[in-house]
């Protein structure tokens, strides 16, 4: 019980049935949400994962990132690959893909740390990687190149539960994302409260002062970026039997990048549950806004030929500069404190 | 007594500004020694040299039996110096316990174990009652002291203080005196300080090492200190004029 009473113990009473509604809605959520609900749900899941990874590394450790595109396409490509070759099934090979995954996160990492880039020289290493191997990626013929890489599907896989091979019911890959998203989430949780969070906060606080207290600086932003690289990974598996197409165009373009960011800009950055809030907020009301425009283009309010693709992005954008200029913390502490769902003193 | 700390012509130039020039010193084991000059001497240069920030361009620094210099800041924590910022460097989004936490992780098996050593180092400075609080909303001399508690908590052998009185009220100087003191005399503690405030040097310090330009001009006990002409001049200016 001691793991769950850590887990659970800043959350106040209101909180807690705030949780716990919210858990059994999404469990429910097949029984009670369209298939269109489904998928938005499935996306917003799959964001929290890849945001919870990010906020690892710029929330816990001070380390930004704006090439996890990169960390997520090369664990879809690898176990797509070692599927699509050898037979390999994704239950396996996510082994291998989240270690190159966490392979390429080092090798970024160390040359950024062991050189000393930091800050936005960092970010600008990561994106160039992720150009880089998106440039790769686009010339390489058996990963598809620029035509795609594609997964098989039969009809038959859209039953049941097979999740050794990934194929299933859009139920399964529902729950089993909502479990990954959770799951990173009580991994994060965990790891805010050892030495690794410790350490981590202290880098991103004051490197200089958390050296001088006898921290390997090195090692510690190693750790970072590789169990975040990893999550990121373990991510990318599920996108490659997710989506069964993976283009270098998609998969690697900066715009990942930048997507799983903006869920925890909007919740807060530096905490657990800010990920996963912001996506919830943003993701549907992206959907929304493509939706309305669909609606008004029917109702012929406005030209169906007009193209307004870019909408949703900007309004994505808008928000992030209100965030930004008046709630720079995110909106989870601020709807933490407005409805008392942690209690005082404590951070969710 | 035996020296535990060992500064042997140390010598240290930014950009062709000698900041350090052939400075030698010991501190004896047990000590409490102070270093003391005007700004921009070389103190905290000096402090930034033993604690690993800066590697000197010639010269060593010992602790007990080991060589240090040129050592990793982390590397010499772990050797057993624990030292505090002049300008302090709390980590502003972590709580006061939090911030002690992180030093008293090192050579303990948990953060349970930590976090209750913390505690302690928190009683002895008088922040118990901060514990909760986020390290940004301290007052400076709380900061300081936090400065003091988290090198505290590294266990040194040795502890270098950057100026941790500035800024306190005569009675918390002198509560702060009498702490260090009783640090001392109960664990064996060693403490070099920098500081300005001359009724704590003096309460504190057995030997006092004058800074002047880069260069060491005078060493001795306090009350041989304040009467050496060589330091007054460069405190005071030439006498004669």
């Amino acid at each position: 019980m001691k793991s769950i009473d850590l887990f659970l113990s800043p959350l106040s009473a209101s909180g807690r049935w705030l949780g716990a509604v919210f858990l059994v809605a999404m469990l429910l959520l097949p029984y009670w949400g369209s298939s269109y609900v489904m998928t938005v749900a499935t996306t917003v899941f799959y964001l929290a994962l890849v945001g919870q990874s990010w906020n690892l590394m710029l929330g816990f450790a001070g380390l930004l990132s704006i090439g996890h595109a990169l960390f997520v396409g090369v664990g879809a490509y690898s176990s797509a690959y070692l599927f699509s070759a050898i037979g390999l099934p994704p239950a396996i090979g996510v082994v291998p893909a989240v270690a190159l995954s966490v392979l390429i996160g080092l090798l970024i990492g160390y040359l950024g740390f062991r050189f000393a880039i930091g800050g936005v020289y960092f970010a600008l290493l990561t994106i160039a990687f992720a150009e880089f191997v998106r440039i790769v990626v686009d010339h390489v013929p058996w990963l598809g190149a620029t035509e795609g890489f594609f997964l098989k599907v039969s009809a038959a896989d859209r039953y049941g539960i097979d999740l050794a091979n990934l194929r299933g019911a859009p139920e399964m890959y529902y729950y089993l994302i909502m479990a990954l998203a959770l799951g990173a989430l009580v991994l994060c949780r965990y790891l805010l409260r050892s030495r690794l969070g410790y350490y981590w906060q202290a880098i991103r606080d004051d490197p200089e002062a958390a050296e001088a207290l006898g921290v390997n600086l090195l090692r510690y932003k190693m750790y970072a970026v590789a169990i975040s690289s990893g999550m990121a990974g373990v991510a990318g598996v599920f996108y490659a039997f997710y989506q069964n197409s993976l283009f270098p165009e998609i998969v690697f373009n900066i715009e990942r990048s930048i997507e799983v960011t903006l869920g925890s800009i909007v919740g807060g950055v530096g905490t657990l549950f800010g990920p996963i809030f912001g996506t919830f907020i943003l993701t549907p009301l992206g959907e929304l806004v493509t939706e309305g425009i669909d609606l008004l283009k029917h109702w012929r309010v406005i030209d169906p030929e007009t193209k307004l693709d870019g909408l949703k992005l900007l309004v994505w954008s808008f928000i992030v500069v209100l965030i930004v200029l008046f709630k720079p913390t995110g909106l989870w502490p601020w709807v933490c404190d407005r409805l008392r769902l942690t209690r005082p003193g404590a951070e969710g | 007594m035996a020296a535990l700390l060992r500064v042997d012509g140390v010598s240290k130039s930014f950009r062709g500004l000698l900041a350090l020039n052939d400075v030698s010193f010991d501190v004896a084991e047990r000590g409490i020694a102070a270093l003391i000059g005007p700004n921009g001497a070389g103190k905290t240069t000096l402090f930034n040299v033993i604690a690993g920030v800066f590697r000197p361009d010639r010269g060593t620094v010992c602790l007990g039996d080991a060589d240090i210099t040129g050592r990793r800041p982390d590397r010499i924590c772990h050797a057993g110096i624990g030292r505090t910022f002049q300008l302090v460097k709390p980590f502003a989004q972590m709580t006061v316990l939090e911030n002690v936490t992180v030093a008293a992780l090192h050579g303990v098996r948990g953060v349970t174990e930590a976090k209750a050593a913390a505690r302690g180092f928190l009683e002895l400075l008088e922040l118990d009652t901060r514990a909760g609080q986020h390290a940004a909303n301290l007052t400076l001399p709380d900061r300081k002291r936090l400065e003091v508690a988290r090198a505290l908590a590294t266990g040194p052998r040795l502890l270098l203080l950057d100026e941790v009185m500035a800024g306190l009220r005569p009675s918390e100087t002198d509560r702060m005196v009498a702490t260090l003191r009783r640090l001392r005399d109960e664990t064996g503690l060693t403490i070099l300080l920098i500081e300005h405030v001359m009724r704590a040097v003096m309460a504190l310090s057995e030997r006092i090492t004058v800074l002047h330009h880069g260069e060491k001009i005078s060493e001795g006990a306090p009350e041989r200190i304040v009467r050496d002409p060589a330091v007054l001049e460069c405190y005071l200016g030439d006498q004669e004029l």
